[in-house]
């Protein structure tokens, strides 16, 4: 609780110092390569025959997706606060390596804690965060995913508080994190939404974007929530929400519940405990979501569906063929969501989708499922 | 039939302080392994003299606790042990036992149990009080109440945690919370680590027992009778909890001079 209290003042210092607001806009722009662009995909639209999708390339920042701009924003908080050493949890392995690159960046000691799970299943990532000079530490416990990763990242937290900040990837978690995490990428949606605006003419009518935590969709839905928009999160749907090997945390079995530190929708079972979940993207197995999206979702501002494995399979090999563009398997869920709606919407409509990181790192996983030689 | 006492901690309390002694509270997990095993477990730590059982519900994600906690976690739920079964288990326990007992587990345990209905069958079944450490005093008004409220007279303690980090500030709010006794972290961290006393240590623990008449104990990485020793000379009691959890499962053999050399000590 102090730690949170320290990071809640250092952070409403930072936020009106113009020094840290230039700071963080100059990274963005020479370091990150933002803004990133807003690119109309005309053969996946003229392939699916419907409305008009447009991607929002976080896949193009700096590191390969939008946590980049959540961790580099906190690791020069992080240096304002006076902390030499931060640590940060990992699913799919790009919040960790957009970690390692800000301590490297600043010159911090990082540590990246990774269910051996996926430490496995996104082997890439883990190589590139020893590369730029992070200690992977593979976490055996529990459902050996994000969940436990996040677990020992408190752990560890709560051990070396006086040295250490931590570095949280998404939108969850205690106040004042959730907020932090939000107003970093909350540049997301305030681009998209002047692009948008230059390209069209107009706002889109439907924004999509893939739901683990929840960072990228709130990053983009946050510059839109007042406007007559429908926006659609879109969940894990893994096996098939009836085989109960999903996260789909807003479909059956997600209640009400309190973990790590946030009161929000949490799978879990009639005792408390948190249920095993399960997808082929790492980045959204996670039995709980953002405290922001519970909200959301109970007002009824945002409808979060799901796309299964096999779906989001499917829309991965799609954009690839026809766009060029290989989307990071969590993204290729809103892909699939995209899909599915363009298809019942008439051609002057526009979805939006957060494009939120690229594929590299899903390569050789996406080639074992399918059998490709490597 | 004897009357039950009002409260059980308070009485050892005050037992001990006016026997000029400190409070022995000794943690293990409901059902690891089993809960016929738990029950010879706390039959032992009172036969062995120890003064409050501080009884661990298992959850998924304990993340307060070391490895050795979190194993027995697991070896918990793996037995199929819930609250549901623990209160009943507590229930049981007060035929042939009234050593006073703390449940310690974690806020969405209480949380779907429902926290009124969690106070009513705990008090019911003869619990004590509650140890919950990722409930903030800030966040538990309602648990309070409830647990103030009590039933028949009887009150549900509720135990907070101070850390050595906590502020002046945090620290008096903590302690206006907290019933029963207080619980004194004694390190930044969780539970089992290897116990590092700086100077300051013994400075912060008189202070927050300057704040109220409320007991406090000292926990977490009290490993031995000597760890336990330099604790009871600052605190009003010793809570030791992976130490005697590890000896449980791989030494059950020398459980008892364990226990019996830290009571000796405390």
């Amino acid at each position: 609780m102090p730690a949170l209290d320290e990071l809640e003042q250092a952070y409403a210092v930072a936020r009106k110092d113009k020094t840290f607001r230039a700071e963080i806009a100059h990274l963005n722009s020479t370091f990150i390569g933002r803004p990133t662009s807003l690119y109309y995909a005309k053969r996946l639209t003229e392939e699916v025959g419907g409305a008009k999708i447009y991607l929002k390339r976080e896949d193009l920042a700096h590191t390969g997706a939008h946590k980049i701009n959540n961790a580099l924003g906190q690791c020069l908080l992080a240096g304002r606060m006076g902390k030499k050493r931060v640590i940060a949890e990992t699913g799919a392995g790009q919040h960790g390596v957009a970690t390692a690159t800000g301590a490297a960046l600043l010159g911090l000691q990082c540590e990246v804690y990774m269910g051996s799970i996926d430490v496995r299943r996104q082997a890439l990532n883990v190589v590139r965060m020893r590369m730029l000079g992070a200690n992977v530490i593979e976490v055996p416990l529990g459902s050996r995913t994000l969940k436990d990763a996040i677990n020992e990242a408190l752990r560890d937290w709560t051990t070396n508080i006086r040295t250490t900040h931590y570095v949280l990837g998404t939108v969850f978690g205690p106040h004042p994190f959730p907020m932090i995490v939000r107003d970093f990428q909350s540049v997301i949606g305030n681009e998209a939404r002047t692009q948008i605006l230059a390209a069209e003419g107009r706002l889109p009518d439907c924004l999509v974007a893939c739901v683990g935590g929840g960072s990228n969709a709130m990053g983009l839905f946050n510059a839109f929530l007042d406007d007559a928009i429908e926006m659609v999160g879109v969940e894990a749907g893994g096996e098939g929400i009836t085989t109960g090997k999903h996260a789909a945390r807003f479909a059956a079995s997600g209640s009400v519940g309190i973990l790590q530190g946030c009161k929000t929708y949490v799978m879990q079972d009639e005792n408390g405990n948190v249920l095993e979940t399960h997808s082929v993207s790492a980045g959204l197995d996670y039995a709980s979501v953002g405290p922001q999206h519970a909200f959301l979702h109970d007002t009824g501002r945002v409808n979060y569906t799901w796309a299964t494995d096999s779906e989001t399979l499917e829309a991965f090999g799609l954009l690839a063929r026809t766009e060029g563009i290989i989307p990071a398997l969590e993204s290729a869920h809103a892909v699939a969501e995209a899909v599915k709606r363009a298809r019942t919407l008439s051609k002057d409509k526009i979805i939006l989708l957060n494009l939120s990181g690229r594929g590299d790192k899903d390569v050789q996983q996406v080639a074992q499922i399918q059998g490709m030689p490597l | 039939m004897s009357r039950a006492p009002q409260n059980r901690i308070d009485e050892a309390f005050a037992r001990l302080k006016r026997d000029r002694k400190k409070a022995f509270i000794a943690y293990i997990m409901a059902g690891d392994t089993s809960l016929e095993r738990t029950k010879e477990q706390v039959l032992l730590l009172e036969r062995c003299g120890v003064d409050i059982v501080e009884l661990g519900v298992p959850f998924s994600d304990p993340v307060a606790d070391g490895p050795t906690i979190q194993r027995a976690s697991e070896r918990a739920l793996a037995s199929g042990t819930a609250m549901r079964h623990v209160l009943p288990f507590v229930k049981e326990l007060r035929i042939v036992s009234q050593i006073p007992i703390v449940l310690m587990t974690y806020y969405n345990i209480i949380f779907k149990y429902g926290e009124q209905q969690f106070v009513l069958d705990a008090l019911e079944a003869g619990v004590d009080g509650v140890i919950l450490p990722d409930l903030p005093p800030d966040e538990a008004s309602a648990f309070i109440s409830y647990a103030k409220t009590g039933m028949q007279g009887k009150k549900l303690a509720t135990i907070f945690l101070v850390a050595p980090t906590s502020t002046g500030e945090r620290v008096k709010k903590i302690v206006s919370a907290s019933s029963g006794f207080v619980y004194y972290v004694s390190m930044t961290g969780i539970t089992g680590t290897a116990l590092n006393v700086d100077e300051s240590f013994a400075r912060h623990v008189q202070s927050v027992r300057g704040r109220s008449r409320k007991p406090v104990a000292v926990g977490f990485g009290v490993s031995s009778a000597q760890d336990a020793r330099m604790m009871r000379e600052v605190a009003d009691g010793v809570i030791v909890g992976s130490a005697l959890v590890r000896t449980f499962h791989e030494r059950p053999d020398v459980a008892e001079s364990f226990i019996r050399e830290l009571r000796e000590a405390i």
